[in-house]
């Protein structure tokens, strides 16, 4: 049968129904935002109140429209995925590339998340950045990121999902480089943008041999077509899912592109939470969600992808024991439970990937707009008091759970949280990722050793964090005496989405309360239409009975030794103030410099590439052969002829007179012969 | 009128003029050596209408009333350089040399 056929047949999709049909509005709400916002920045740069309501009021309202659509599909359960199609976007031969939405379960889930957790960081910013000159300029970044995160979690295909990808990633470079005056931040920009350039050629080496063999682009076409093209195991689709993973180590910082993350924090707080922690990091796990058919294809992949996180997991974790900057703690640990989900989903857990996806964004956006409250507070007392001291140093924090009571509360949530202490969300989530990998090992065992790291980055993070909260909240104050009356709570419109967060961070274990006990799996039977045919090649075996019980316990174990121990070393001796601190020493050195990796990069890509451009390609290429052979030489080779053709230009009319008689003479001759 | 001899004639008077614009520097000149090769094309022209036709004569007619406005046009150009530089000689005048 020709190929174009079996895509008719492949394409299961469904036509719209109810509001799925005006689920564009969710992109078109925050679009106009953004012009709205560019607008105002452009020419009414003081006009907050208005910058904020159209901020903040076009993301809810693309909440409410996720909501609604999520409604309509809950109430629908349609039997394929809904596409929307918008309008034929390019069109070329037999390409034929249609702007689409398409909602399913899966993208369903990420449109809540996006446009929630989104919803709460835009309000949260209307205080953040209440005194920023560039408060307009940031509402319209920041709705035109929500703008491509939706496209890159709606296209129904990989080229419109494309278009998100790459527009988040300049919303992050936007975002990284806001305060683009100081040319760290802007460099900071500039590396995230470059590291995930270098990601995205490998979704589009993906693309273009997806194309190639399956002559379908759409996610629903894939999934029917890529079984009966693709042998399981072969080469083809272990290049494609290779490539595709490529490029969401990139977008997710993962080993070896990991290192633009913590440098983004660069970037104002908010960003750091909305961008570099709930959403656009989490879009790689989400692409391998998507074509989870082609990586249950290629079981090579897949390991490559559980082993990438379960050390992405480890090895950020590791590094995360011994930073002083709290944002960086904080993107540490992001890149570590980054690492969790892609263990997750390449073990085959699509579900318990995305269920950590969802509380991670919960928590991991709590911690990171907490430190912001802190960053805030500080930032305000050193302002006062006209110090020049480090605000996100938590060598120069401590105590501060008496000033700032409400943050330390909500910081305390989202840790425990995190280190998986029951019954709050980590907890479920990071259990299921761990029983998974355990499951997994009974038949791979290489998975028993991926489920190891894992556990021992469950140890690592809990103990990590535990250090952030008590350097922070915990001892004694080291700000600073003078500071001390200027350290008070964020007003309430900062700390109201603080609480809601936190709400969401207790209670995120409800979406998908596991079997065990007796919770409903709400989200596994959610996901399930999206997800049937990879589950159905690779099952995911979790283990049950007494196994299941010392696993859980074991976790929890894990995560309260490493809180206590955090807490004990944290507090066992006093912290020297950041200025006073004396250099570190032996692996903690290691640590502190983040095992050199940035200087290695240096050293062995960066330099050989800027003197390759520099020496060769600059000086070399540019200057010597194209501007030396090529311009100025081609203009020197016309210059000497016309040189030598002048020559003949003596101005004697005798000298033309011969030369014409020879030449009248020699013509004659040639006529008369 | 013998063919032969005012063939001669011709090559003659031609060779003449070309001799002249080859050898002379003076403008003047030149100019009359032209004008005698012209000439000297005319009297081949009537020569050769005796045995070839009348078409000879009326060329004839042509090249003399070219010759003429060559004359007037040439003439006045050697006026107006003698003004310019005080001097016929082509010596001085290259100003198109490359």
């Amino acid at each position: 049968m020709p190929l174009f056929l079996l895509q008719l047949v492949g394409t299961s999709a469904v036509a719209p129904t109810g509001v799925i049909r005006w689920i564009w509005l969710a992109v078109a709400f925050p679009l106009l935002g953004f012009l709205v916002n560019g607008a105002l920045a452009l020419f009414r740069p003081g006009a907050r109140r208005a910058v904020s309501v159209v901020g903040s009021g076009s993301v809810i309202a693309a909440f409410l429209v996720a909501a609604a659509g999520f409604l309509q599909l809950r109430a629908d359960h349609p039997e394929g995925p809904v596409v929307v199609d918008l309008w034929s976007w390019i069109k070329s031969g037999s390409l034929d590339v249609v702007f689409s939405f398409q909602v399913d379960q899966l993208s369903a889930v990420m449109l809540l998340v996006v446009t929630g957790v989104g919803s709460l960081i835009h309000l949260y910013s209307i205080g953040y950045m209440r005194e920023d000159e560039g408060y307009a300029r940031f509402f319209s970044y920041l709705n035109l990121f929500i703008v491509f995160m939706l496209v890159l979690v709606l296209g129904s295909n990989l080229p419109v999902s494309f278009v998100g990808w790459e527009g988040v990633g300049l919303c992050s470079y936007l975002l990284i480089g806001f305060w683009y005056g100081d040319k760290a931040n802007a460099d900071a920009g500039k590396k995230a943008f470059l590291m995930n350039r270098i990601g995205d050629f490998g979704v589009l080496v993906a693309m273009f041999i997806i194309w190639w063999n399956l002559k379908t682009l759409d996610f629903a076409g894939i999934s029917s077509v890529a079984p009966r093209y693709m042998a399981e195991g072969g080469f083809i689709v272990t290049l494609v899912t290779l490539m595709l993973f490529l490029g969401c180590t990139g977008k997710s910082a993962q080993l070896p592109l990991y290192t633009w993350l913590p440098d983004a924090m660069a970037g104002p707080t908010p960003v750091s939470a909305l961008i570099h922690a709930a959403t656009m990091v989490t879009a790689g796990v989400y692409l391998v969600a998507r074509t989870n058919i082609l990586f249950a294809l290629a079981p090579t992949s897949a390991a490559v992808v559980a082993g990438v996180g379960a050390l992405t997991a480890l090895y950020a974790a590791s590094i995360g024991l011994r930073q002083y900057d709290i944002k960086r703690v904080l993107a540490y640990s992001t890149i570590s439970q980054l690492g969790y989900m892609f263990l997750a989903v390449g073990t085959g857990a699509y579900v318990a990937g995305m269920f950590h996806l969802v509380t991670h964004a919960f928590f991991k956006a709590l911690l990171f707009l907490g430190a912001g409250s802190v960053i805030y507070a500080l930032h305000r007392a050193y302002h006062a008091t006209h110090s020049h001291e480090d605000p996100q140093d938590m060598r120069n924090m401590g105590g501060l759970r008496r000033r700032l009571p409400w943050t330390f509360a909500l910081m305390l949530i989202a840790t425990l949280a995190i280190s998986g202490i029951p019954p709050l969300s980590g907890f479920f989530s990071k259990d299921e990722i761990l029983a998974a990998a355990f499951g997994r090992g009974e038949t791979a065992p290489i998975w028993m050793v991926f489920w190891a790291m894992g556990l021992l980055a469950a140890l690592l993070t809990a103990f990590y964090m535990m250090r952030l909260l008590a350097m922070t909240f915990l001892g004694e104050s080291r700000t600073g005496a003078a500071e001390q009356e200027h350290l008070r709570e964020a007003p309430w419109i900062m700390t109201g989405p603080l609480v809601g967060l936190g709400i969401l961070s207790v209670l995120g274990g409800l979406v998908n309360l596991p079997a065990f006990i007796g919770g409903p799996a709400a989200l596994e039977h959610w996901l399930e239409p999206v997800l049937e045919g990879a589950l159905r090649m690779v099952p995911v075996r979790l283990p049950h009975g007494p196994a299941e019980a010392v696993l859980i316990g074991g976790a929890v174990v894990v995560g309260v030794a490493g809180l206590v121990l955090g807490w004990r070393w944290t507090l066992a001796r006093p912290i020297p103030v950041a200025r006073e601190a004396p250099p570190e020493t032996g692996f903690a050195k290691v640590l502190f410099r983040k095992y050199y990796v940035d200087e290695i990069y240096n050293a062995v890509i960066v330099r050989p590439l800027v003197g390759l451009s520099r020496w060769v390609l600059w000086k070399g290429m540019d200057q010597g052969l194209i501007d030396g052979a090529g311009v100025h030489g081609s203009a020197r080779l016309a210059r000497a002829l016309g040189w030598l053709g002048s020559r003949l230009q003596s101005g004697q009319l005798g000298l033309y007179v011969i030369v014409f008689l020879i030449g009248a003479v020699w013509l004659i001759r040639a006529v008369a012969d | 009128m013998a063919l032969g001899p005012a063939l001669l004639v011709s090559a003659l008077l031609f060779t003449i003029g070309v001799a002249g614009v080859l050898i002379r520097r003076n403008a003047i000149v030149l100019f009359m050596c032209i004008e005698l090769m012209l000439n000297a094309v005319n009297l081949s022209f009537i020569a050769l209408s005796q045995v070839l036709g009348l078409a000879g004569q009326v060329m004839v007619f042509f090249v003399m009333t070219v010759a003429a406005a060559e004359a007037a046009v040439g003439l006045a150009i050697i006026v107006a350089i003698f003004r310019h530089t005080r001097s016929v000689d082509l010596k001085n005048i290259n100003l198109l040399r490359g």
